[in-house]
């Protein structure tokens, strides 16, 4: 990379290496092992089974629609499906987490290395690498803030289906770890693997996070060798897009700081909290780490048939990579409107619809500036705009064929959005339809330069002092001139 | 391997099981005993010997993706110690 996104020290640069492993829920209707609902907002510990609560005696039964998921997942990311693998125990203390273990895939995980190609937001591409895709259980729920003096625990989500999601330490700043959990999201919920939902944390990143000096990145590469990487924490569950970049602000300064004053960045994990916008440390020294992995002798190793691999592969989706490529092949779109339009497959779909027959760029920057924009500021998706696909093509329509001008079009498009109906009815109704006349606006242009001399003469030495002109009969014509019209009027009866 | 007091300690404090001082040496005792009886397997060539998963030629189970339990919070807390308004309440683990 020429230009690596670097920190300032007090004795130099430094640059940041960042990893993810992200936890992506899988949309299963019941959880990984047990026959319990995976949901949200179901009472405290009514969707718990017996195996959930770790009941002594009680044997896991791996759900086929999760592992079909994991292998959809593994396809998606370009991945090595491995038709062996084995889940293990993951051991560790904690209350929401019943068996004392967790049931997770260590040395032997379903989907080995692919990759994923991140769209920024100057329109161009970076790949990241993904190592592995593994399955497990995640942990219940623990509240701490219902009793001074105890902690609460709801199973409910123990249990439920998980795919960890890891990737090579191949993003280098905040934006672009930011980026690839974009591009991660968007991959996931066009193959319907995962909902995506990060508010409720049903898609959440733990981010590595490690410093070093300009060029020793390089020679990681080269390598292959962390030596010449510094030592990493581990940030624990961000969950959104903001708080990662943040998160990863703060703790590369932190590190940056522990170095220039001479220590050492100790191993650990560490928690982000978004309001004093901080790390800190998340357990203590003595409860270091010690998982003692073995394999689950409850569960016998996990084979697929090619043939069901071979299955799951024919049904799956347009990838955003491949719809990216035809949103630019098909409507000569730019690489950054189609990677917009791609990072959610409804307004990809949304823009397809309102493309039909229509000057397709003029559709994207409406549905990408104006509709977007718009539904960005009441919070709205656009499965819920009260805007049709429809009523946009509609709307480009009218701007198309000369009915409208660009100017007269935002004017309809705020009665669209008020629920006036289609745009060629709001044209009609409100009087919107353009002048195209060009006696009325040639009357319109002679009144104003008898009235204003001065100015006429003047715009001979500075053509550009034309747009005073313009606005002028714009305002005359109660905007409804047609632009180009009026500007070739000026240009005769100005002697331009 | 030897296993010698501070492995007993740590692997009885993981495991959470409270063991009494004079339990410790006893502990090391048995312990090794059983490593070195367990040792002599690795006498044993397995070169290019595929573990051994199980002794019958089963495969694993697959279930179908549909809710066939849960729903009742009573009976997954009967045995908790201490519960209320559906939770398991547990000493507090907040650092």
């Amino acid at each position: 990379m020429t230009n690596a996104f670097t920190l300032k020290g007090r004795t130099g640069d430094w640059e940041i290496v960042l990893g993810l492993e992200v936890h992506a829920q899988v949309a299963s209707n019941s959880k990984l092992f047990s026959g319990a609902a995976v949901g949200f907002g179901a009472g405290p510990n009514e969707q718990v089974s017996l195996v959930d609560a770790a009941m002594p005696g009680m044997l896991p039964v791996l759900n086929k629609y999760c592992v079909e998921q994991a292998v959809r997942t593994g396809l998606g990311l370009k991945a090595q499906i491995n038709l062996k693998s084995r889940f293990d125990r993951k051991n560790y203390f904690y209350p929401d987490l019943p068996q004392g273990y967790q049931i997770s895939q260590f040395e032997f995980p379903i989907v080995g290395e692919g990759e994923v190609i991140v769209d920024r937001i100057d329109g161009t591409s970076f790949t990241v690498r993904i190592e592995r895709l593994h399955l497990e259980q995640d942990a219940g729920k623990s509240i701490h803030d219902l009793d001074p003096k105890a902690t609460y625990v709801d199973l409910n989500r123990s249990g439920t289906a998980l795919m960890e999601i890891v990737s090579k330490p191949d993003m280098r700043s905040p934006e672009d770890a930011a980026a690839y959990v974009k591009k991660l999201r968007a991959i996931l919920i066009t193959l319907g693997t995962c909902d995506g939902d990060m508010e409720k944390g049903n898609l959440r990143a733990d981010v590595n996070v490690s410093v070093c000096r300009p060029g020793d990145y390089e020679k990681f590469r080269e390598t292959g060798s962390f030596s010449h990487l510094g030592t990493r924490c581990e940030i624990k569950n961000v969950n959104s897009y903001r708080f990662i970049q943040q998160a990863i602000n703060v703790e590369a300064r932190r590190q940056i700081e522990i170095l220039e004053d001479g220590g050492k960045v100790d191993q650990e994990t560490r928690l982000y909290d978004p309001t004093k916008n901080e790390t800190r440390s998340m357990r203590s020294k003595e409860e270091a780490h010690d998982y003692r992995y073995f394999p689950d002798p409850d569960l016998l190793p996990l084979v697929l048939d090619p043939a069901w691999v071979k299955e799951i592969e024919a049904g799956l989706p347009e990838l955003p990579d491949a719809k990216k490529a035809r949103l630019m092949a098909d409507y000569g779109l730019s690489a950054y409107d189609a990677s917009v339009l791609i990072s959610d497959g409804e307004v990809a779909a949304f823009f397809e619809e309102a493309a039909k027959g229509r000057d397709a760029k003029l559709v994207a920057n409406w549905t990408l500036n104006d509709l977007l924009g718009r539904l960005g500021k009441d919070g709205l998706e656009i499965t819920a705009s009260p805007i049709s696909a429809a009523d946009i093509g509609a709307l480009v329509g009218l701007i198309e064929d000369g009915t409208i001008s660009g100017k007269i079009a935002r004017t309809v498009f705020e009665h669209m959005w008020d629920g006036e109906g289609a745009p060629a009815a709001i044209v009609e109704k409100h009087g919107l339809v353009q002048i195209t006349d060009t006696g009325a606006i040639e009357t319109a242009v002679d009144a104003l330069i008898a009235a204003n001399p001065d100015k006429a003469a003047a715009v001979k030495e500075k053509p550009q002092a034309i747009g005073w002109f313009v606005g002028q009969v714009m305002k005359e014509t109660g905007g409804k001139a047609n632009p180009a019209a009026v500007n070739e009027i000026l240009k005769a009866k100005l002697g331009l | 391997m030897a296993i010698d007091a501070a492995t007993v300690r740590k692997v009885a404090r993981l495991a959470r099981i409270a063991e009494p001082e004079e339990r410790i040496e006893p502990l090391v005792q048995e312990l090794n005993g059983i490593l070195q009886w367990i040792e002599q397997l690795a006498e044993v060539d397995t070169d290019g010997v595929e573990p051994l998963t199980s002794v019958v030629h089963a495969t694993l189970t697959l279930r179908d993706d549909v809710v066939t339990d849960g729903g009742d919070a009573a009976r997954v807390l009967s045995n908790a110690p201490k519960s209320t308004d559906g939770f398991y309440v547990v000493p507090k683990v907040v650092e």
